[in-house]
């Protein structure tokens, strides 16, 4: 048997570990500052860059595709080269990947904050970084099966299935969740409008919590595990069962996001019968985690790493026991919108995500620089805090949001709301929020604890250089062997350029076939009274988008006594229709808006923009100063309108046309009716007179377009009852 | 809610893709030994595994 001298990448894996830490700690940061947000509402007053709804979405990216992300690349080049005994594929492919990868979360780093955003959940970032993240992803799967196809060893283990899997997965749910037409270079709306889009958007938000943040963990899961035991996996058997099935069921269950919403109602079920199905892989797989380390017990006394692991697979087990639960339909009618579903998806984040990324790293580092870690006892407290953190974070949370949840539902005798302020509710809850500050300032204090840690066992080590191996090469099926076989023989050996062949040709295929359809052929349903936006409201809606309104207020309200007696009329699918993206939202720190409009004054708008504590003692939104002061951009307009024509919205010509005077229109009415309150007219007429040649109409202004979205929302269709409680 | 159908469509075209895909695997014989491979991984074929001059016990994990 021919024996071959290889080396094994390990510098590629050392970057990927460095970006892991560095990304954790930025996003980590990016978190706790949120967190004290809501303590502290007002504390960037005025910086539109620094605001909770441009933050969320930036915390939210770079803790999943940066931190996660590159724990990902950096165990699955460590594992893969080893298990398939060769070296990656293509050193540039490698290469591309990885600064590929931080460019693009360094761009994601500066347009969320900027407001760039599409407010699609976990798919924030806009058109032009979508098709990066496309490219550097087809460079990754193409370097991965590359080095597939190279393997010194012909059985494939299990791992590398969940990675196959991942990437396949995570292309297509990518490619169609993106879909969206550009206004600008940093402006698209999403081709999919209303119902069809929050469809889209957690068919996709749901599998990427179970193709990014599950799948490709678990194959860490079948390689880390094993190897910082010392043990093989409890149940080979069970790991294939466990893959098989977890892949199947998966990607049905994203509809259990829209519980009780205007989505069909066979739609929700379907995903509720297999949320609940589910359960069984998921539990397979924890169970196949933690039976490893049978007769190892006694190693998980000692070895921070394998601490990291139990932990974190206990959490994944825990996470997947309250998913399929949280999918009950009655279990959701309480959790959804509430901070129960925080907590639920930082049990993943923290639990199973972090600390198994964290066992990774205390395994790979010394083995990288042919050391010892720098220190068991910090990497022991660094275990301890966290842990400590997660508890603190999550239980909490767990309080507030059941809490928050039975006050919204609670009825006097009389039929009318105990708690009908919503802001009582809010009240209530901030001893909890409290404790999460404090939960997740231990959790990032371990974080900086690992990365000094870390810091001084690579000082201590020795450099990182390519490591030198020996394999035997693969034997060739011999020629006897395959004499007269049929090429279908032949493909039974390659599955590999099977799967790959196929998933390019349906995505080239369906990519063809879709987007005409969709784009040329919008049959929505309509309801007749529901009017498109006019372009003021349309340009108060990317106002709405842009500040990440979406993040702490819902715009749906669900078919139940309690919501109807405080928002108004439930949300119906067609009052949708010309909503690209949708904004229904999925967790409600304030009241949900979709019947907002009509309910307060143009004023009081505009002083709770600029102070919401004025009009609303107590609350923990921030202020909004900057709308307040600055000109609208109304050049690209009618490019917009243009944009939504193509995605079927029924604009006029003429309407395109008339966009500029129907602005000033409405702005001048809005103008007036803000002239009502006195306070506003005395401050503004001495603006005016001080303000010189560059002086603003309020016309012109941002303020007036978001208050006529705010204004229009939920108006369209006749609802008897109007005098609902305030919020 | 047309939508549904290119879900459903791309869904059951992902699934059917893993279905060949493991069709393809269990012909292949990747699931005949559903032991050797969880022990084979366990070995590590790096040539030096620590600083030659290093007199400590080499480890063996």
């Amino acid at each position: 048997m021919e024996m071959q001298q290889f080396y094994y990448d390990n510098k590629i894996v050392k970057k990927f570990l460095y970006a892991t830490l560095f990304w954790g700690l930025i996003g980590m940061i990016v978190g706790l500052f949120l967190a004290f947000l809501f303590l502290f509402p007002n504390l960037t007053d005025g910086i539109s860059w620094l605001s909770f709804g441009r933050l969320r979405p930036l915390h939210t990216n770079a803790v999943i595709f940066a931190f996660v992300g590159n724990a990902i690349f950096a165990g699955v080049y460590y594992s893969s080269q080893r298990l398939l005994k060769a070296r990656m594929f293509s050193d540039v492919l490698s290469n591309i990947n990885f600064w590929g990868w931080q460019l693009i979360i360094a761009a994601a780093a500066i347009t969320l904050p900027l407001g760039f955003s599409t407010s699609k959940e976990y798919a924030e970032l806009e058109w032009p970084i979508d098709i990066a993240i496309a490219f550097v992803w087809v460079v990754f799967g193409w370097n991965l099966i590359g080095t597939i196809l190279k393997r010194r060893q012909r059985h494939l283990y299990v791992a590398i299935w969940f990675y196959i899997a991942t990437f396949v997965t995570v292309a297509v749910l990518h490619i169609f969740n993106s879909l969206e037409l550009p206004v600008s270079a940093f402006k698209s709306y999403s081709v999919y409008a209303g119902v069809q889009d929050a469809l889209v958007q957690w068919w996709y938000g749901h599998n990427a919590v179970a193709f990014f943040l599950t799948t490709p963990f678990l194959g860490l899961m079948y390689y880390f595990v094993p190897k910082a035991a010392n043990r093989p996996v409890y149940s080979y058997r069970l790991s294939i069962v466990h893959f098989w099935s977890l892949i199947f069921i998966y990607i049905w269950a994203g509809p259990h996001h829209l519980l009780y919403t205007a989505l069909p109602e066979w739609a929700q079920n379907l995903g509720v019968a297999f949320s609940v199905m589910l359960l069984m892989p998921s539990w397979g797989g924890m169970i196949n985690g933690l039976l490893t380390l049978r007769g190892a017990w006694d190693k998980v006394r000692t070895d921070p790493v394998l601490k990291f692991m139990v932990v974190a697979i206990t959490g994944y087990g825990m996470a997947t026991f309250e998913g399929p639960m949280l999918s009950l339909k009655n279990v959701n009618a309480i959790a959804h919108y509430t901070d129960w579903i925080i907590a639920h998806v930082h049990v993943g984040a923290l639990a199973w995500n972090g600390f198994l990324a964290f066992g990774m790293v205390y395994w790979l580092i010394p083995r990288l620089t042919k050391s010892k870690l720098y220190s068991t006892g910090m990497a022991n407290l660094h275990f301890w805090i966290g842990t400590l953190g997660i508890i603190m974070y999550a239980l909490p949370l767990y309080v507030a949001g059941f809490t928050q949840a039975s006050m919204w539902k609670q009825f006097n005798p009389d039929g009318s709301l105990v708690y009908g302020n919503f802001l009582e509710t809010v009240t209530e809850i901030m001893p909890m929020y409290w404790m999460r500050a404090i939960g997740g300032t231990l959790y990032l204090t371990g974080m900086i604890v690992m990365i000094y840690n870390i810091v001084q066992t690579v000082r201590k080590g020795s450099a990182v250089t390519d490591e030198l191996a020996e394999a035997p090469a693969l034997q060739r099926v011999s020629k006897g062997m395959v004499a007269g076989e049929h090429w279908h023989s032949w493909l039974e050996r390659r599955p590999i350029q099977l799967t790959i062949g196929a998933t390019i040709a349906i995505l080239i295929g369906g990519i063809v076939q879709i987007i005409p359809t969709i784009m040329i052929d919008s049959n929505i349903p309509t309801i007749t009274s529901v009017k498109p936006y006019t372009p003021l409201e349309l340009e108060g809606r990317d106002l709405y988008i842009r500040e990440g309104c979406v993040g702490c207020h819902s715009q749906m309200i669900r078919p139940f006594r309690d919501e109807v007696e405080r928002y108004g009329e439930f949300s119906k699918a067609g009052e949708y229709v010309y909503d690209h993206p949708f904004l229904w939202g999925s967790k409600r720190t304030g009241p949900d808006l979709h019947r907002i409009g009509g309910k307060y004054s143009d004023s009081w708008h505009f002083n709770h923009m600029y102070d919401p504590q004025s009009t609303s003692s107590g609350s923990i939104m921030p202020g909004y100063k900057w709308l307040i002061t600055d000109k609208l951009d109304k050049s690209v307009t009618e490019r917009k309108m243009r944009t939504m024509m193509t995605l079927g919205v029924p604009y006029t010509d003429e309407d395109v046309a008339n966009a500029q005077q129907s602005m000033t229109e409405q702005g001048t009415q809005i103008e007036q009716n803000l002239y009502g309150d006195p306070a506003f007219a005395e401050a503004y007429e001495r603006d005016k007179e001080n303000g010189g040649p560059d002086f603003v109409e309020m016309r012109d202004r941002e303020i007036v377009a978001i208050i006529a979205y705010l204004q229009r929302l939920g108006t369209d269709i006749k609802v008897k009852d109007l005098e609902t409680t305030q919020n | 809610m047309s939508v549904i159908y290119l879900l459903l469509s791309l869904s059951i075209l992902v699934a059917v893709i893993f279905f060949v895909a493991f069709i393809f695997a269990v012909k292949n014989g990747q699931y005949d030994d559903s032991y050797t491979p969880s022990v084979r991984m366990l070995f590590e074929d790096e040539l030096v595994k620590e600083k030659p001059k290093t007199l400590k016990k080499s480890k063996t994990n």
